[in-house]
């Protein structure tokens, strides 16, 4: 137990690096503070101790001490607002060209899906220095996806796609938390994000596992379940063209205009009624419960994949 | 000063009758008080023992004393029983409660059957809470977060919401009376700036117990609806969103984290000024400074929620209000340390509980800010570094706090001295142990330790095994005072009016208070905390 013993979080992202600087700066600075009270207090308890001090001066107080007492910390706070906001904004705008991985979390796995169609559990093998976003939706309970080393952290929520990402610098393998509560076994919801060199991750894809592309596995999806019926391309269909739709803003029929992101893509399908197309009768049926939550990233991953042209894509709409 | 043989003799609170129905069916604010005592003292043991068992549990990396689910039922039943039926009621429930009408010259709070029926209930909520944990308990986390709690717990959810919400209806009772004793009930003269700043704390936290609570109720009968009817609320399943279930609670449990340190803030005002004999520093600001956390807490709760997946803009609003509602914190403790300066200081019991509350609530608060800092928050949100924040404001500043204020008003309330020998031993031991048991966790938390694990990578051990060693010492420095207190009852040395010399009009009757606490009603005609001007010795009411 005494062998292995660290007081701080390994650092493996780019990330991690701007965290930890406004962290030791506040440290800093509330050390400075606390240590100041501990200070005053010793010094007056001594200094002013009944036996030698026995009759106090009475003082009702101060305005410019208040004044300032309440505006220097003020001010000081204002400074680590801003910085904590900017590190937090970009941690929640992922880079437009990030690769993107599938993340399902369930009582008590992490279910992980590339692009490329490799399928993992609890492990999820990742290229050094290079952005990744993940794209995560949970099937039962609130969920948290913690990587210490990256300094990153998210929930998982059922219901709804939420996003985070991170690029990973140095090669290693990196602990993979649950952090938020999720019942009997959440100390074992957790696994582990193996970095490695561009090669070796190159050779790991290699080694199969893959059944089909995420987006070819979501077109057998939309083809089993009937979608093409309707949505056809060139407007021909009862429901709306999804080629070339997505990341493009959507005109809705109650006058909103949204960004068909993917989290729009999945509320289109379970809950089709809250933001039909203007233009479109809402006659589509809710596919609530009748589609798994891989199959449903597999259908948001395929009409992503429809934004950029690709003749076979749409000519297999038909 | 009256003499000690005289003041144990005549008629007060505790001899004017006897049995049991006499304590069961009064309305003497003082003896509800005492009845509070009690049952939160047995909570605070039960709550006690939950925690011992789960830092035993966290010796080993596997966590091999107790099962994952006993664990995870262990940590839910320590916060439901401290933060709802220990730390809510601790500081208003009986300090407040034996105090607050002395401080302002009243017989009575405004409803003396009221405060009764607060204790009634409350009675009944702790009934119904132990029923549901004795019958199998709970796993849901005090914080009962759908759709976990509404659909996939298979425990006692129903009933532990059930208690909670049933004691939610007597801290409602206790700040209405609170609120109106203090607008209505003032002695003639006691005007709002002359008001002890123990008064004013607790009103600004009776604010929000009447303002904040029927939302934590509605939540959980909400919650009660959708696991019991199937009616979807919070489940996306059925329909409903789990993000509205934290908003609704964090409503009112981030505003209640101020309804248990703000009576704490009080009684450290009242201690700093009698122990350093000296006026208040600024008695303006530091009585304002908890109107102003009593409102600016309620703007506040989305902070728990920045990693749940909200807008970024709102939390950018969120962080910065946060920000605000640190500043009138540490407005107090500026202005408590410097009420210090030039006074003439001694050190008994209650006033190193008092150095203590400051020290660590200090590091509670400053560590609130990390947790503010949106870019650090999202590193250390659901950490063990969370847990020791929470525990050094919650212990380290309420527990102190409530330590020091029973210490202090401890002659008022039983007529007898607590042996100060041992008070300051224990006043060490839990300062060593608190600190032992919980600044490992900052460092567990930022290593990235998260927490309701009931199992850890080995590399976390070290400082566990030291949490758990500071929690044995913790442990004794709460059981000591639980001793000497009882043993007081029957051998400490009787009690004066005024041991501490102290100003205040609570002081100014016997000890312990006839049950009228005043013969006549005092007129006031100085300010609070006129260490100068208040001639002690003529000052006395009922002559």
């Amino acid at each position: 137990m005494w062998i292995n013993f660290p007081l701080f979080p390994q650092r493996a992202s780019a990330m991690a690096w701007q965290v930890d600087g406004l962290f030791f700066l506040l440290l800093a600075v509330s050390g400075f503070f606390t240590l100041l009270i501990f200070v005053l207090i010793f010094v007056f308890s001594v200094k002013y101790r009944r036996s030698v001090h026995p009759h106090p001066v009475q003082i009702e107080g101060s305005l410019p001490l208040e004044m300032a007492w309440t505006l220097i910390p003020l001010g000081i706070c204002m400074i680590f607002f801003a910085w904590g906001s900017l590190i937090y904004f970009q941690e929640a705008r992922p880079p437009q060209d990030a690769m993107q991985i599938w993340v399902v979390g369930k009582q008590w796995m992490w279910k992980f899906e590339h692009e490329t169609g490799q399928r993992e559990i609890d492990q999820l093998h990742i290229p050094v220095n290079r952005d990744v976003k993940l794209v995560m939706s949970s099937q039962d309970v609130v969920h948290s996806f913690f990587v210490p080393a990256f300094r990153i952290k998210q929930d998982v929520l059922p219901g709804r796609y939420t996003q985070t990402w991170f690029r990973a610098t140095k090669v290693g393998s990196y602990q993979l938390f649950c952090s938020q509560y999720c019942g009997t076994n959440h100390s074992q919801m957790i696994g582990e994000i193996i970095v490695m060199d561009p090669m070796a991750y190159q050779a790991w894809l290699g080694l199969g596992g893959a059944s089909g592309s995420l987006p070819a596995n979501g077109r057998q999806v939309f083809q089993q379940m009937g979608c093409a019926s309707c949505h056809r391309s060139h407007g021909q269909g009862t429901g709306p063209d999804l080629a070339g739709m997505f990341g493009k803003p959507v005109q809705l029929s109650d006058g909103r205009t949204v960004v068909a992101d993917e989290d729009y893509v999945r509320n289109a399908i379970l809950n089709p009624g809250a933001q039909t197309v203007a233009g479109y009768k809402p006659i589509m049926p809710s596919f609530q419960g009748q589609v798994s939550e891989d199959n449903l990233d597999a259908l948001v991953a395929y009409i992503k994949s429809l934004a950029q042209p690709q003749p076979n894509a749409t000519s297999q709409m038909q | 000063m009256a003499t000690a043989v005289q003041t144990v003799e005549r008629e007060n609170y505790l001899n004017s009758n006897y049995g049991i129905k006499s304590w069961l069916l009064t309305t003497d604010h003082k003896r509800i008080a005492m009845l509070y005592l009690v049952s939160i003292t047995a909570m605070f043991w039960i709550g006690g023992f939950f925690a011992m068992m789960i830092r035993l549990n966290l010796l080993t990396p596997s966590g091999e004393l107790v099962t994952a689910d006993t664990y995870n039922k262990l940590f839910s039943m320590h916060g439901i029983i401290m933060v709802f039926f220990f730390l809510i009621p601790s500081v208003p429930a009986v300090i407040g409660n034996f105090v607050i009408p002395l401080m302002v010259g009243a017989k009575d709070l405004a409803f003396p059957r009221v405060n009764l029926l607060s204790w009634y209930v409350y009675m009944l909520g702790a009934c119904v809470e132990l029923t549901a944990m004795v019958t199998g308990g709970v796993d849901t986390g005090w914080t009962f977060y759908t759709p976990f709690s509404t659909t996939y717990s298979n425990t006692h959810v129903i009933g532990a919401a059930l208690g909670i919400f049933i004691a939610g209806f007597s801290s409602i009772l206790t700040g209405l009376n609170f609120i109106v004793t203090i607008h209505r009930m003032r002695a003639p003269g006691m005007t709002w700036r002359r008001l002890p700043l123990f008064c004013w704390s607790n009103y600004a936290a009776a604010l929000i117990m009447v303002l904040g609570t029927p939302v934590i109720a509605i939540t959980l009968l909400l919650v009660a609806v959708e696991r019991g009817l199937g009616i979807g609320i919070f489940n996306p399943q059925l329909g409903g969103d789990p993000l509205l279930f934290q908003h609704l609670f964090w409503f009112y449990s981030h505003p209640a984290v101020y309804i248990m340190i703000l009576p704490g803030m009080g009684v450290i005002s009242e201690i700093v000024t009698c122990f350093s004999r000296k006026r208040v520093f600024g008695y303006e600001f530091v009585a304002l400074a908890s109107i102003a956390i009593a409102v600016l807490g309620f703007l506040v709760w989305a902070h728990h929620m920045f990693v749940a997946g909200i807008s970024v803009y709102a939390a950018l609003v969120f962080s910065m209000l946060s920000y605000l509602v640190a500043i009138p914190s540490a407005v107090k403790v500026f202005n408590w340390t410097a009420t210090m300066y030039k006074g003439s200081i001694r050190y008994d019991t209650p006033m190193l509980y008092a150095f203590g509350f400051i020290g660590l609530f200090t590091m509670g608060g400053l560590t609130g800010i990390f947790l503010a800092t949106l870019g650090i928050d999202v590193h250390v949100h659901d950490t063990y570094f969370v847990v020791a924040h929470f525990h050094y404001v919650m212990v380290g500043g309420m527990v102190m706090a409530y330590m020091a204020g029973l210490h202090f008003w401890w002659p008022k309330i039983t007529g007898r001295m607590y042996p100060e020998g041992w008070a300051k031993l224990s006043a060490l031991l839990v300062f060593v142990g608190f600190n032992t048991t919980f600044f490992p966790q900052f460092v567990l938390g930022y290593m990235g330790m998260p927490r309701r694990y009931h199992a850890y990578p080995p590399e976390f051990q070290v400082l566990n095994v030291l949490s758990t060693a500071g929690a044995s010492i913790l442990a004794v420095g709460y059981v000591l005072p639980m001793i000497y207190f009882l043993w007081s009852l029957r051998y400490g040395e009787p009690a004066p009016p005024n041991p501490w010399n102290a100003v205040g009009l609570e002081w100014m009757t016997p000890s312990p208070p006839p049950t009228h606490n005043f013969d006549e009603t005092p007129v006031v005609t100085w300010e609070a905390y006129d260490y100068e001007h208040q001639p002690q010795e003529e000052v006395t009411v009922g002559h």
